[in-house]
């Protein structure tokens, strides 16, 4: 054979050795388990042996009132918790970015450490020190808001069903807010000097020169963002565990998907823990990424790209 | 440039905004640490204002300091933190270099396979992921968190790597093959010096979330021996909900390594964050 006559190229080892350590830590402790815990959620455990069910531990899940009243609620909660950081924690990151990236702006350095502070903060401390804040025993928040006439409107936000939600998602936002905020000013950086003086020679300034020129430059990273704080909040637990338990009360009104996953997994009070059923909704967690990661990918990634230098 | 985009009234609304927000940012993190050197009439009396020398107390600092055993759960922390940083680094080096260095069968593969993590939380794998230590008997060892951690860091790890890799020079790395290096040498020798910055990146990148996780202290973990400085505050306020100078102690006691941390490194993060390295 014609492959045989030329001199074989010697086994590359080194390449396997490179390779090796990083891809079998992560085979065996991220992959492996994913695709086990994918796989748990099609079995469930009948006197002690793990037996395979198909997907009726899927069917308990939205079937059974007991689990699919608590799923609907996690969810609903969770894509609302989605909702509040695109529509605040976004927009706030852009026009600081915006701002910050202004030349000549004094102090740039001095603003951009300071409002990235919470971000490095651990949810224990946010989830903590807000707790305290928003705590009516406290007072530090109608003290607050009494200075700008608005006392009246205190109520205490965490313990209320109706705004419990809101409140943790603007605290979650008011930790994060610096992670859009550095990735839009880097691409705002990165735009070519040569594209904002043409505008200006076209007379375009200020706020129509971000609106025309900048912003469908940045859309690139708008579209990052989001596909990251999708990500991150369909995998949220740790702020509204620390904040309000894993009972995310006030009667559920907190629930993620998250705390959901935690309860089911290991139990809570008077329900059992059931590794099958927390692989269930790990698996509609999972699947809820993915789907999110594949709308990113095939739609808005492969529309943005042409505005790419 | 023309005064049109840079008028007075334009740049004091900058500063105006800027400062309101950096304000809201720093607010909450300066009042619990104002109010943790004051005395329970301090906190409660006057929130706002800074301890006086009739508010001032450290009655909270002593009751941490007595009661948690945080001197061990910081340790914990520390090991957990370094060690898994050591692995990312190294073997997220390793891989980057194996990726971008050299043109093999399944390169692009391999790279695809390797950057579905930075997509795919870690965390949806718990429940198996718990299987598995406790079918190896690593529960409750920080062996298990760094494990699960170095899995957790090295697919951002060699995605950011491999990109800095790729900028290395191909004429000096080959003058160390014409010299008689072996790839070995060439790696650790040429390579790895040369991509030194942005290791650094990467380490901030990755210490941060190992350093606050909860989820896998508190799953993986949980045994007086073997927790992190993040679970030991969160059961700690859990256990001292009433006692507000406690409270507000071990807050601080929280916030002021990671923050001086941020202090010092905060200019390598930031330029990470905006060498456009993560695109």
């Amino acid at each position: 054979m014609a492959a045989q006559t030329r001199p074989k190229k010697p086994i590359r080892w080194h390449i396997g050795v490179f390779l090796a350590p990083a891809v079998l830590v992560y085979t065996a402790i991220m992959i492996l388990p994913l695709a086990g815990t994918l796989q748990l959620s099609l079995f469930r455990n009948i006197e002690q042996s793990q037996v395979f069910v198909g997907l009726s531990n899927f069917r308990t899940l939205f079937g059974d009132p007991n689990w699919s009243v608590n799923f609907w609620n996690a969810l609903r909660n969770n894509v609302w918790f989605f909702i509040i950081h695109m529509l605040v924690q976004n927009p706030i990151g852009v026009l600081l970015a915006a701002l910050l990236s202004s030349p000549r702006l004094r102090f740039a350095a001095f603003y951009r450490t300071a409002i990235f502070v919470p971000t490095i903060l651990s949810f224990v401390i946010v989830g903590f020190a807000w707790k305290l804040i928003l705590s009516p025993i406290w007072g530090v928040a109608p003290h607050l808001m009494d200075f700008v006439g608005l006392k009246s409107l205190f109520t205490p936000w965490l313990g209320k069903e109706q705004y419990a939600l809101t409140a943790l998602s603007l605290v979650s936002v008011w930790q994060f807010v610096g992670i859009p905020m550095m990735l839009i000013y880097a691409a705002l950086l990165s735009i070519p000097d040569e594209v904002i003086e043409a505008a200006e020679c076209d007379g375009i300034t200020g706020m129509a020169q971000f609106w025309k020129i900048k912003l469908p430059l940045i859309l690139p990273s708008i579209g990052i963002i989001s596909i990251l704080t999708f990500v991150g909040n369909f995998n949220a637990f740790d702020l509204i565990y620390t904040a309000q338990g894993a009972l995310a009360g006030p009667n559920y009104s907190t629930d993620i998907l998250g705390t959901f996953l935690y309860r089911a997994f290991f139990g809570f009070q008077l329900q059992v823990g059931d590794p099958n059923m927390g692989a269930a909704i790990a698996t509609m967690m999972f699947l809820i990424i993915l789907a999110g990661v594949c709308v990113y990918l095939f739609l808005v990634q492969t529309r943005l790209r042409r505005y790419q230098f | 440039m023309s005064t049109a985009t840079h008028s007075l009234p334009r740049t004091i609304g900058a500063h105006a905004v800027l400062l309101t927000y950096t304000a809201i940012a720093l607010f909450p993190v300066i009042l619990v640490i104002m109010n943790s050197f004051k005395s329970r009439a301090g906190i409660f009396g006057a929130p706002l204002t800074p301890p006086t020398p009739k508010t001032f107390d450290l009655i909270g600092y002593t009751t941490v300091i007595g009661q948690g055993d945080f001197i061990h759960y910081f340790q914990n922390s520390l090991v957990v933190t370094v060690a898994s940083l050591f692995f990312v680094l190294l073997f997220g080096a390793m891989a980057a270099f194996a990726l971008s260095e050299y043109r093999f069968r399944g390169n692009t593969m391999m790279g695809l396979y390797l950057a579905l993590g930075i997509m795919i939380p870690i965390r949806l794998g718990t429940v198996a992921i718990l299987q598995l230590m406790v079918a190896s008997g690593l529960v409750n060892t920080l062996t298990a968190l760094i494990l699960v951690y170095t899995a957790q860091g090295l697919p951002l790890a060699v995605f950011i790597l491999s990109e800095f890799m790729k900028q290395v020079s191909d004429d000096l790395k080959n003058a160390g093959r014409i010299d008689g290096l072996s790839e070995y040498t060439i790696f650790f020798r040429l390579v790895l010096p040369l991509v030194r910055p942005s290791m650094a990146t990467v380490a901030v990148f990755t210490m941060i979330p190992i350093w606050n996780d909860l989820w896998f202290p508190l799953i993986l973990a949980p045994s007086e021996e073997t927790k992190t400085v993040t679970l030991g505050a969160q059961l700690f306020l859990g256990q001292f909900v009433t006692n507000w100078n406690a409270i507000l102690a071990a807050l601080s006691l929280a916030i002021l390594p990671v923050l001086i941390l941020y202090v010092i490194f905060s200019r390598q993060l930031i330029r990470g964050i905006t060498s456009g390295a993560v695109k």
